[in-house]
């Protein structure tokens, strides 16, 4: 892992924007001095979720997540939808597709109308059905006028699997395979955000992964699973191909993207490969699975526009190359999340 | 995506464009070097991985056009100061990791500093109309958005508004660039949303003086490529004129009622560009007529307060301007890698993440990728330092 300096006096957004600066701010403050258990995938892996092993060949998944978004509604869901996809997705990221149970906190700020709340509620009793998981327990917390902007939920997750996936374990001569159409969550929120009037459908693809991890699973062995959330596919395959030491070669004629994703990226000025997904994964396969485990994702509804995106290299290990039809170029880590240019 | 806008995209025809533009290079039979000077044309050369598709021995250097790069340290400390002193700075996205001479926007934001991001003038004209506190729009950008300020202006803002302009003006900058002593420039492609506003004719005069050609140019691939084909051609033939490659946009005399607002509005006056030079009527201020409107004599600006952990005078030794010259490469900076990397950069060119610097500090040289590899190019830039570069970020 390439290192920094976590040198600044205050921690600022950047900090939380799924960066190289998170990850700096994470190994050399959290996850400074802390050892794994044996055998485990733990802090230090720095992956979606954690993995303790059990004894007897299976694994228990362990993660968490929080949840602040601004509009809390937005369209093609809220937040109490993406809390439970987010947690949900990270355990299906480490292969662990079957959820035993989810926990839910909630810190709400004084004065959100009870109706909003319900509202949230009823969109995550509905995720959890898609998702086939229960909410088992919970805590409830409010604070003051401006202490806090809305609602903010915290999830963790439970499940068990045989089979760990990583997102270190890419292998040059794997094919990139991104499960659907890049940009819908971040373009949907920042139009509802900015007010934009935007024609045709642009809806967030905020959905459980769980179903359709499992059925890519069962078309073939997959050799590294990430889901591109903050920072986009930019940095989460960044992440993967620096963990795993290779490069990638990535076509960006063959990334699948909405008409409507693009004309609100060239409106908004945002590279639609550094906003987030949040119903969408990339995976890395065995070029002789690839078109296998390519079928079982179209063969399920959230899968349908799956396509093969890209190929490890062992050249420039943790670069991402992106032929972009007219020329090559290398493709940038997004620092802090993603603002649009005036030049 | 709109057909006609589709048909400037066509990798085909940038396919038959690359191989003219090399045919144009090998007529002039030597390495050749232009400069462009926006933002704009680096963004969509860099988007597009155009730099890839070009000739070997033509090098495009990335001029003083990224206005958020060239905000000089005192304007940033300006609106650092103001948002710090309790005042709603509203200004664009890219301003905001800008570093002062302390601080940038996004550090005194974090010190509990009100910094709003606005898509233009107007959004933060609506901010002030939403509240009756006082809003001060930190104004950037050339020609192109100072007319948007201009026009916002003239319109009669609610009297919460105020401009902080840090607003530029680009043909007088070219001068500079054209009469440093060492230039390799031979040609500049001129900004073609820039040009809409000024006309094409306003290079006229520049040609004259400099004996060097300009070709304006649009911002999707194939006007890029064509316009470096057409300019190339212009250096190979040695014939210094001006050319419009962008005629759907761009006329000679130019948008002639949005020069009458802008030149209302704002006065040219000297003033530093960081890291380039103190360029004579390169800056835009506010005209006397509009100074309830400006920020600078609305407010106290206590940028003094700033400047008590000033860094050493670290932008003295910055060489950006060498480096926007042609004259230099980042490895020849003392400072570079060192004192200024991407998270607290000190020159213009490791501000923008399409600045040479920051390239080349990311990816280890300018990488070449015509083989999908990105081992360092030959370091084709002489390096800097010495005897005999000048010295142009001192002030004259």
């Amino acid at each position: 892992m390439r290192t920094r300096a976590f040198t600044e006096d205050r921690v600022t957004l950047k900090h939380g924007a799924g960066g190289p600066a998170m990850r700096a701010l994470i190994q050399q403050l959290f996850a400074d001095g802390i050892e794994d258990p044996p055998g485990s995938v733990g802090v230090s892996a720095m992956d979606d979720g954690a993995a303790l092993p059990l004894g007897d060949g299976r694994f228990l998944v362990i993660t968490t997540d929080s949840h602040v978004v601004s509009p809390i509604f937005f369209p093609g869901g809220d937040i109490g939808r993406l809390a439970v996809c987010g947690t949900v997705n990270d355990l299906a990221m480490m292969g662990a597709t079957e959820v035993l149970g989810l926990t839910c906190a909630v810190v709400v700020e004084e004065g959100l109308a009870r109706k909003d709340l319900a509202r949230v509620h009823a969109s995550m009793r509905e995720a959890c059905q898609e998702a086939g998981a229960t909410i088992v327990t919970g805590d409830t917390k409010v604070m003051g006028k401006g202490q806090l902007d809305g609602l903010m939920l915290n999830t963790a997750g439970v499940a068990l699997t045989t089979h760990v996936v990583r997102d270190n374990g890419l292998k040059a001569g794997d094919r990139i395979i991104v499960t659907g159409t890049i940009g819908d969550h971040g373009f949907s929120v920042l139009a509802a955000r900015n007010g934009l009037d935007l024609t045709g459908e642009l809806r967030s693809d905020v959905a459980p992964l769980n179903g359709l991890v499992r059925a890519a699973l069962a078309g073939g062995p997959v050799s590294a699973m990430k889901d591109p959330t903050r920072g986009g596919l930019s940095s989460a395959l960044h992440e993967m191909a620096e963990k795993s030491g290779v490069g990638v070669l990535l076509d960006e004629t063959a990334l699948p993207m909405r008409l409507e994703v693009r004309a609100a990226a060239e409106l908004l000025g945002i590279d639609p490969l550094q906003v987030a997904n949040e119903g969408k994964a990339l995976l890395g396969v065995r070029p002789e699975f690839a078109e296998r485990v390519l079928a079982a994702l179209r063969g399920h509804p959230l899968g349908r526009d799956a396509a093969i995106v890209g190929t490890c290299v062992p050249q420039n290990p943790g670069r991402i190359v992106l032929d972009t039809g007219f020329g090559k170029r290398l493709l940038a880590e997004p620092e802090g999340d993603p603002m649009p240019r005036i030049c | 995506m709109n057909a006609p806008l589709m048909q400037f995209r066509d990798p085909q025809r940038a396919k038959a464009l690359a191989a003219a533009l090399q045919r144009a290079v090998d007529r002039a039979g030597r390495r050749v070097s232009l400069m462009h000077v926006c933002g704009s044309h680096e963004q969509a050369i860099a988007r597009y991985g155009l730099r890839a598709a070009f000739p070997c021995e033509l090098d495009v250097i990335m001029g003083p056009g990224c206005p958020v790069c060239i905000t000089d340290l005192p304007e940033v400390d300006e609106a650092v100061a103001l948002a710090l002193q309790g005042v709603r700075v509203a200004t664009y996205g890219d301003m905001l990791r800008v570093p002062g001479t302390s601080r940038s926007l996004a550090d005194a934001r974090a010190e509990s500093g009100e910094v709003e991001i606005v898509y233009g003038v107007s959004e933060a004209v609506r901010l002030a109309r939403d509240t009756r506190e006082e809003i001060v729009f930190f104004a950037s950008g050339f020609e192109t958005t100072a007319v948007a300020t201009a026009a916002e202006i003239l319109r009669g803002p609610p009297k919460n508004f105020s401009v902080l302009s840090a607003h530029k003006y680009i043909p007088p900058v070219m001068e500079i660039v054209a009469e440093m002593p060492e230039t390799r420039v031979e040609g500049f492609l001129a900004a073609g949303h820039a040009a809409s506003i000024t006309g094409w004719g306003i290079f006229e005069r520049f040609v004259e003086r400099h004996k060097t050609p300009v070709v304006v140019a649009g911002f999707e691939p194939l006007d890029i490529l064509a316009a470096l084909v057409r300019l190339t051609e212009l250096v190979a033939d040695g014939t210094p004129a001006v050319e419009n490659l962008y005629p759907r946009c761009v006329t000679r005399e130019g948008n002639l009622p949005a020069q009458e607002q802008l030149w209302k509005v704002f006065r040219p006056t000297g003033g530093r560009w960081r890291g380039i030079a103190h360029v004579p009527n390169g800056n835009l201020r506010l005209r006397d007529e509009f100074a309830y409107l400006d920020a600078r004599r609305r407010f106290r600006i206590e940028v003094e307060r700033l400047w008590d952990s000033a860094p050493a005078a670290l932008t003295q030794r910055c060489i950006c301007g060498d480096i926007m010259a042609g004259i230099a490469s980042p490895s020849g900076c003392s400072l570079f890698g060192k004192e200024c990397v991407p998270d607290t950069p000190v020159g213009a060119c490791m501000v923008s993440s399409e600045g040479t610097c920051r390239i080349w500090h990311q990816y280890g040289g300018v990488p070449d990728l015509r083989n999908g590899d990105t081992q360092r190019k030959g370091d084709t830039m002489r390096p800097s330092g010495g005897d005999g570069v000048p010295v142009v970020g001192a002030e004259p």
